[in-house]
């Protein structure tokens, strides 16, 4: 820095008023822009899908009373509750890990800290989508065997 | 000789900024806590859900021993959290994107517990009535 300064001292160490500066370093791409988008256009389309959801289970027929596996059963025979809890499955943990990712930046301010706590966080992500993806996909309604209880099937089942 | 300072503006008050300690700051709690309860919850939730592809019996055995009024409660709070969550969200995307919305953020505040009050209400009359009824088979 070249600052004037009428008086030589330790004042001679502090930039010169409104000279520039950087508040971080730039980055390549602009990642955070898009997880900033993403967090809102994910939820819009989570309004619909989580209060759905909490609706038809909660509210609709007996309530959480009636959640057993002939009911998950009833709703998966159908491609349309397996699209809407996939879709669902993959926003809410695409937004929840950006949210907590963003929680963990602020907070942890140990370089080792903040790195760990994201490591643990994206560990869960994959483990959870993986999971609940690979649930979906392979779901059987009208599982057969001599260890499946055919009493907890749903009624469309033939072994009921 | 000591002198006295003229008296500073205080920063919290109608005038003061926008975030410290109104409803712009305690939405943002809100937003913050909720978001992360959910996202446990999330986690669990898959992990139950899970259970239907072991087998029926194993996965009733979990539901079942949900379908108590204790339980039954963490659910009420958990969409409690949800409702504000969802409309909270809504409350920053109108402040973020809606020309006049940074203006009436503290209105659209009130307008996020008013909805929450709406449809939360009903819904714990209607969940209560069902955890508190004995369970059929
Ligand atoms: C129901 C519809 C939902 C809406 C409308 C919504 C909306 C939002 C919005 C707009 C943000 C703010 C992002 C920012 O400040 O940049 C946010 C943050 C967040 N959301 Fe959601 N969200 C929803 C559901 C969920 C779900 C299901 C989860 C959990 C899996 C979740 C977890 C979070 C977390 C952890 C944050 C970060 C909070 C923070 O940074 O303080 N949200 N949400």
């Amino acid at each position: 820095m070249t600052a004037v300064q009428s008086t030589p001292g330790p004042a001679q160490a502090i930039d010169a008023p409104r000279s520039p500066y950087r508040r971080s370093k730039p980055t390549r791409t602009n990642f955070e822009l898009y997880a900033w988008l993403f967090m809102r256009m994910s939820g819009v389309l989570l309004v619909v899908l989580v209060l759905g959801h909490l609706f038809v289970n909660l509210v609709l027929g007996d309530g959480i009373h009636q959640v057993d596996f002939a009911f998950v059963a009833g709703k998966w025979a159908s491609p349309f509750w397996k699209v809407w809890d996939l879709s669902m499955l993959w926003l809410a943990m695409l937004h929840g890990t950006n949210g907590v990712r963003t929680i963990i930046n602020d907070y942890a301010e140990r370089n080792g800290t903040r790195f760990w706590l994201k490591m643990a966080l994206y560990v869960a992500f994959t483990l959870t989508v993986v999971l609940g993806t690979l649930v979906i996909f392979t779901f059987d309604p009208c599982p057969v065997g001599a260890d499946i209880d055919a009493s907890a099937l749903p009624s469309f089942c033939p072994a009921r | 000789m000591a002198r006295t300072l003229p008296a500073l503006p205080t920063v919290s008050g109608p005038t003061g900024t926008l975030y410290r300690g109104r409803e712009g700051m305690w939405s943002w709690v809100g937003h913050r806590i909720t978001g992360v309860l959910i996202f446990v919850f999330l986690l669990v939730h898959v992990l139950d859900t899970a259970l239907v592809t072991v087998s029926p019996q194993a996965y009733d055995a979990v539901i079942a021993s949900y379908k108590n009024p204790v339980v039954g409660l963490g659910e009420a709070g958990l969409v409690a959290a949800v409702l504000f969550h969802a409309f909270n969200g809504i409350r920053i995307m109108l402040v973020d994107f809606w020309s006049k919305g940074p203006r009436y953020h503290r209105q659209l505040f009130w307008g996020v517990l008013a909805v929450w009050l709406v449809l939360f209400v009903p819904f714990l009359v209607r969940h209560l009535s069902i955890i508190f009824s004995p369970v059929e088979h």
